[in-house]
């Protein structure tokens, strides 16, 4: 589904990603691990469109075709999601009223027939009840005042509803308590199907004792160093990434 | 050059004026508001007050006094009615009152609203004793202009303890074929512990005449009484607007005013609220949408005469292309106005390189016991806001549509006239959509 082929980036005069490559298939999930500054978040925006990176060489395939030149939302339309780190609050605009048009302006771009509003309602309230989330948020102002570990239910909730092709979590367990990231990644797990796939990009192995993935890489100085099952992971966890770059600086 | 041809137009004025006196009960304020109007000048850009919005530029037109009877039928007054609303309604075209497509539907014995004219025949002592109470008529040449000669206007008077429920909603209509200056006088009194909503709509098409809307309304809240004020401005692109609104609050009451300037090639408004009595609370809310060349400019004034008394104000603005918005909200605090709570807020997007805003807040304050605050950014589209919109599917110009709908809304949503808020918001999109 995702081909990333030597993908060299940079922001400003930094350069970050320095020949990366990764491959997702369809019903798989990849996480993505790696000490702060590695690239993970670079990569989380690079693959949602972001225009502040300059990609100096390489490739990005969305099944079977560069996405390269296509803007944020062009990707959105053809399946791409990412569930931001740091969500954004828009004071003004309601959750449904940012949520129908996101739905209608995906539909649109594929040549569907809009939801009508009792169409939609019904999606979301169906949607709500998967992270766990009361209905009242619906029409408030889209995260605004919501705590962090609302935010992040809010981004699976949208994920849900968009039901995307490929999923991308950046650093979803950030910050959330113990219930919190139990009922993100229940949220998450129950929307795997062989058809979608998920990149879950993160720094501690316990989001991935609930998400449990069936590749693990670690994202070290701008580049994948070393791949994995999810016992890559758990390595990790006892030994933390001091070895990884003990590794890298001898190599 | 531009100050002589706008003495033309003063001279035109006084030449006009000086035989237009009979004998009704406020031809003495009149005469002397003539003799303010000979001693002042209309104002260039070295006035402090109107250093952006420098009038000089149109008013050479020759603008003129006489205006053709026109009377509307009901096909040419639908496109500008407010759909769904059920309220008192005037209309006045070129400044002459329309009686075929006005009703009144509230009770008489509640409420006085009748054209000026006609009430100061019937009224004359309940007018005299408000009529340019809270002006000072050698200040300001326009309102000095206007109370000489205002052309028709209404007169409202609530009485003790009516709650009107059904608003009163004023159109003020241009249609010219020739230069024309139009003063329209408003006067509404709401007496103690009575409650009403008033609405002034200025419209008028594109590409007419010249046209100069000089308009002044005073409004007196009585004590313990509740007013809420309506202003939107949709005028043509041909059409210069000159508002002054005079608020005097006695004590224990509630004042709202809501503008909403959409069109119009020139706006400037006067918004002066006194606040002479304990225990008054005033609001004051904006919302501005400029383009082409385009300017709006809001001076605003909340004076703090006696103690205790809440104000709060939040004016935002949207420009784009080479429109120029001003804002100036000024709050004065009188020495005896302990426990005065101030707040004001301006807010403004600029969607393009050419726009620009000039804000100044200006708190003059001489009581020490008072919680004040005031707060002016001028700013874009938040980026992050756009991104997040765009990473969901929403292209970049609905994205930026839908923010700008959503900065709009802080001050839409507080429109309680459910059909009067629907149009409003209507009218804002498509003022954005260009």
């Amino acid at each position: 589904m995702l081909t990333i082929s030597n993908l060299y980036a940079n922001i400003g005069d930094k350069n970050i990603l320095k020949g990366l490559n990764l491959k997702v298939n369809a019903g798989e999930v990849h996480a993505i691990m790696g000490p702060n500054g590695a690239g993970k978040s670079t990569l989380a925006s690079i693959l949602a469109g972001r225009e502040d990176y300059e990609i100096t060489s390489g490739e990005i395939e969305f099944e079977n075709k560069s996405i390269m030149d296509l803007s944020p939302e062009e990707r959105a339309q053809l399946g791409i999601f990412l569930a931001f780190q740091y969500p954004i609050e828009i004071p003004g605009v309601s959750t449904t009223n940012f949520m129908k048009t996101a739905v209608n302006e995906i539909k649109k771009a594929r040549g569907e027939e809009p939801l009508d509003a009792v169409q939609f309602l019904k999606l979301i309230k169906e949607k709500a009840k998967l992270v766990e989330l009361d209905s009242s948020f619906l029409t408030r102002p889209l995260n605004t005042g919501f705590s962090g570990g609302e935010k992040k239910r809010n981004e699976i909730f949208q994920m849900a509803v968009l039901n995307p092709k490929l999923a991308i979590l950046d650093e979803t367990d950030s910050g959330l308590d113990i219930d919190a990231l139990r009922i993100v990644a229940e949220g998450v797990n129950k929307l795997r199907t062989p058809q979608n796939a998920t990149i879950v990009i993160t720094h501690y192995q316990r989001l991935l004792d609930h998400i449990i993935p069936d590749f693990v890489h670690v994202l070290y100085d701008g580049k994948i160093v070393k791949s994995g099952s999810k016992d890559l992971a758990i390595e990790l966890e006892e030994k933390g990434y001091d070895w990884i770059k003990a590794e890298q600086v001898a190599i | 050059m531009d100050t002589v041809q706008s003495l033309d137009l003063k001279s035109y004025l006084i030449n006009s004026l000086e035989n237009r006196f009979s004998s009704n009960a406020i031809d003495s304020i009149r005469k002397e508001a003539l003799n303010a109007f000979e001693n002042l000048n209309f104002p260039n850009q070295k006035n402090e007050e109107w250093r952006y919005s420098n009038p000089q530029n149109w008013l050479k037109h020759d603008f003129s006094l006489e205006n053709r009877r026109i009377n509307y039928s009901l096909s040419d007054f639908e496109k500008f009615q407010i759909p769904n609303l059920e309220a008192n309604v005037l209309v006045f075209v070129n400044g002459k009152y329309q009686e075929s497509l006005s009703k009144i539907i509230s009770h008489e014995d509640e409420i006085i609203i009748e054209p000026i004219n006609i009430a100061l025949e019937k009224h004359s002592e309940l007018i005299k004793k408000h009529y340019c109470k809270s002006i000072d008529i050698k200040k300001n040449i326009f309102t000095a202009l206007n109370t000489i000669i205002y052309n028709e206007g209404v007169f409202i008077y609530v009485y003790p303890n009516k709650v009107i429920n059904d608003p009163i909603i004023l159109y003020f209509i241009s249609d010219a074929e020739k230069p024309l200056i139009v003063n329209t006088r408003n006067l509404l009194i709401a007496d103690k512990g009575s409650e009403v909503a008033y609405v002034e709509i200025f419209e008028g098409n594109d590409d007419q005449a010249p046209y100069f809307t000089n308009t002044v309304t005073e409004i007196s809240v009585e004590q313990n009484a509740r007013v809420k004020y309506f202003k939107v401005q949709k005028e043509g692109n041909n059409n210069y607007h000159i508002g002054t609104t005079e608020v005097n609050q006695q004590k224990y009451s509630f004042f709202e005013s809501t503008t909403v300037s959409l069109t119009g090639s020139y706006i400037r408004n006067n918004l002066n609220l006194i606040l002479d009595g304990e225990n008054c609370e005033s609001h004051m809310y904006g919302l501005s949408v400029s383009s082409g060349k385009q300017l709006i400019d809001n001076h605003t004034l909340a004076d703090h005469q006696k103690p205790n008394s809440f104000s709060n104000e939040i004016y935002k603005s949207i420009l784009n292309d080479k429109s120029i918005g001003v804002f100036n909200g000024k709050v004065f605090v009188r020495q005896d106005a302990q426990k005065t709570n101030a707040f004001q807020s301006n807010k403004s997007i600029v969607l393009s390189a050419d726009a620009v805003m000039n804000t100044k807040p200006q708190l003059e304050i001489f009581a020490d016991d008072v919680k004040c605050s005031h707060g002016a950014t001028v700013g874009q589209l938040d980026e992050s806001m756009l991104f997040y919109m765009q990473a969901r599917g929403i292209g970049k110009e609905k994205a930026r549509r839908l923010l700008m709908q959503a900065f709009a809304n802080e001050i839409t949503d507080k429109i309680s006239i459910e059909p009067l808020k629907a149009y409003l918001e209507d009218a804002i999109i498509k003022k954005l959509e260009g």
